[in-house]
């Protein structure tokens, strides 16, 4: 991408707004759901700080509050937050290969749903800068927000947490809808991706997977299937 | 066995964070091979795609709105509009249309 560092971060900072807005609603029920797992609004905050992830936190609360073993801790988060391996390979080829050590740890923390879903959509290179600049406006309202759902518990009107709750939606909508229109191939895994999504998700044989086993393996079988059916030749791999 | 908190949290971090920070520090150059990049290529889009559906319907108190939102959406990106605009006025269409449903019908 072009522009400096402070250009790319400050692009970052507004990009993340509508994700701040986001996570903000998705935490304070996430903090609702701490509060009744027990666990003190300053808990929940160093939680959501140090984790940045819904999902592997509800899941985390919830064994908490089962008082499961530390082994099975580490074994859910594995399998909840087995997406954000796929995310970091993908990433991985999105930044310059001379990109050092201590940018990539940074970028570590910036691979969520959203972020990723912002960073992987910029044209060409990835500047790790305009994904700190996500960062550093996104994990306040993810953080703060857990830590008034404590607080506050569910003072806010519903109409306004479930309008907010499809922000998130409407941020992965803008990232796959355009490379969709450009690439035929991608429109038809997205076209995929929702039909064999609301078949595992609605049948009830599958109720087994967790919802991030079941993003995993969907990504690996559509993914997959698209990679050896339609090869993206050399000089448009690039475009992602 | 009595848990600690605080080493719960640390194990759910540190786990998290290995898995985010591997891939993208021990992946230090560009792969060559053909349908492994080809994968990588797809598999953002496919992410995103199977986890926007069929969840964004149960993301807020009426699936319809939420269906009316992801609809508004999706015309606004193909239209090219930002991210800002198709993520705001996806809230807006949600809190429109349950406010019709709720006091009007």
């Amino acid at each position: 991408m072009l522009g400096t560092h402070k250009q790319n971060f400050l692009k970052g900072a507004r990009d993340g707004l509508p994700i701040f807005l986001g996570y903000f609603a998705v935490s304070l029920t996430l903090g609702i759901a701490a509060k009744a797992s027990g666990i003190t609004a300053f808990q929940a905050m160093l939680a959501s700080l140090t984790n940045n992830t819904s999902a592997g936190e509800f899941i985390g609360f919830t064994l908490i509050a089962e008082g499961g073993s530390y082994l099975e801790m580490v074994l859910m988060e594995l399998i909840a937050n087995a997406r954000y391996l796929l995310m970091s390979c993908a990433l991985s080829q999105k930044m310059e290969p001379k990109t050092p050590t201590w940018q990539r740890l940074l970028m570590g923390h910036g691979v969520t749903d959203e972020i990723f879903s912002l960073s992987i959509r910029v044209p060409s290179k990835l500047d790790p800068f305009y994904t700190y600049g996500a960062i550093a406006v996104a994990v306040p309202g993810w953080t703060s927000g857990t830590f008034l759902g404590v607080i506050l518990g569910n003072v806010l009107p519903a109409s306004l947490v479930s309008a907010l709750g499809v922000g998130l939606f409407g941020m992965f909508v803008a990232a796959f809808i355009p490379a969709a229109k450009k690439d035929k191939v991608v429109a038809g895994t997205v076209a995929a991706s929702f039909a064999l999504s609301y078949l595992i998700n609605r049948l009830p044989v599958f109720d087994f997977l967790s919802s991030g086993m079941k993003t995993v393996l969907l990504t690996v079988l559509i993914a997959g299937a698209a990679a050896l059916l339609f090869p993206r030749k050399e000089e448009a791999a690039d475009g992602a | 066995m009595e848990h600690n908190i605080y080493i719960y949290i640390a194990l759910m971090a540190g786990t998290t964070y290995l898995i985010r920070i591997l891939p993208l520090t021990l992946i230090r150059r560009e792969i060559k091979n053909r349908f492994i990049r080809s994968f990588l290529y797809y598999v953002p889009y496919v992410t995103l795609a199977v986890m926007t559906f069929p969840a964004i319907l149960d993301a807020t108190q009426e699936p319809l709105a939420a269906a009316l939102a992801l609809v508004v959406c999706i015309l606004l990106a193909y239209f090219g509009k930002s991210l800002f605009l198709v993520s705001v006025l996806g809230c807006v269409t949600v809190f429109i249309t349950e406010w019709i449903m709720h006091h009007l019908l």
